[in-house]
């Protein structure tokens, strides 16, 4: 039975992550758009299926967020990638498969996935 | 939507949108009475009167990249739909309290669905926010409050991960004591 005495244990864990990590490393932010529509177009599936992979693939520095609606909802769920250093990446007509894709091959490998962006289509 | 804890993700962004920094939401089943009650209420900026009596119509929204809001009036419409009751109170500078109540066999209720994702997503995604969680069943009761947890976790983000899976195992786990009891 999980109680609130767990989260010591995960705080614990967390810090010691933390300092292993290089200083001048960035983290790699993921923002998922989670408006009405993006809601209705399968928003939170996406969220949740980015959270499962970095957890289960041990990632540091990487966190998952949301945003209202950027305004381009033929095109939800939108989720736009901010790897340290590096340009965003807007993917389009997210899926939770899509969203494990993104994490192996641009998260960790660095490769962005061009056919599931918005630069894409133009 | 699928999912009545989508409609919740949706309603509760309205809270966020209104600045709000504490956030209760409940979700209670009564299984003797028959119903299923959604309670999502909050502190932030809160609607004029005026307003207020137009925000069941989807052409009322202060939203500027689409002209209509759909979260309300489709909350509104599946009360209506499973033979339930719809209300909104909201006072300027005091905040909103939104109540939707469903019958709860209705053949059309659509299910609860993944609450502990809908609320670990907003926790996580809205660290600045306070929320509290009630789910009850019948007269027993699980509560999640983040004031507590964040004075346990002392400064570490609740967008780790980890802390996103135990929020949502917490959650569940406390979900199905409440319904087996
Ligand atoms: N909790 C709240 N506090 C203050 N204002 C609110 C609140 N909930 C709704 N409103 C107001 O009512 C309007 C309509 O809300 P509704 O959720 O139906 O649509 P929307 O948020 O505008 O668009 P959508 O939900 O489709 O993205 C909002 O634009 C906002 O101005
Ligand atoms: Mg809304």
């Amino acid at each position: 039975m999980k109680s609130l005495a767990d989260l010591e244990a995960i705080r614990q864990k967390t810090i010691n992550k933390v300092n292993l990590r290089n200083e001048n490393e960035g983290d790699t932010r993921i923002v998922v758009g989670m408006a009405t529509c993006g809601i209705a177009a399968g928003a939170r599936p996406v969220m949740q299926a980015f959270v499962e992979e970095i957890q289960k693939r041990n990632l540091n520095g990487v966190y998952v967020s949301q945003t209202g609606c950027v305004g381009l909802c033929k095109f939800e769920p939108i989720v736009e990638v901010y790897l340290p250093g590096k340009e965003k990446v807007t993917y389009i007509n997210m899926t939770a498969e899509k969203a494990a894709k993104v994490v192996n091959e641009h998260i960790v490998n660095g490769n962005v996935i061009s056919e599931y962006t918005i630069g894409n289509l133009e | 939507m699928k999912e009545l804890s989508l409609n919740i993700l949706d309603i509760a962004q309205n809270s966020i949108s209104a600045n709000a920094d504490l956030i209760y939401i409940t979700v209670h089943e009564n299984i003797s009475e028959n119903y299923l009650k959604i309670i999502i209420s909050d502190n932030g900026k809160g609607m004029s009167k005026e307003f207020l009596k137009t925000v069941t119509d989807p052409f009322s929204t202060t939203r500027k990249t689409r002209k209509v809001g759909m979260g309300i009036s489709l909350l509104k419409l599946v009360t209506e739909q499973t033979d339930g009751a719809f209300s909104i109170q909201s006072e300027i500078g005091v905040g909103t309290v939104v109540t939707a109540e469903f019958t709860l066999n209705h053949i059309d209720r659509p299910p609860l669905g993944d609450i502990e994702q809908t609320i670990s997503t907003l926790i996580s995604c809205n660290e600045h926010i306070d929320f509290v969680f009630t789910r009850k069943v019948n007269k027993n009761e699980f509560v999640l409050d983040t004031r507590e947890i964040k004075k346990i976790l002392n400064g570490v983000s609740l967008s780790e991960p980890d802390i996103i899976i135990w929020i949502q195992e917490y959650i569940k786990e406390n979900e199905n004591n409440l319904l087996e009891e």
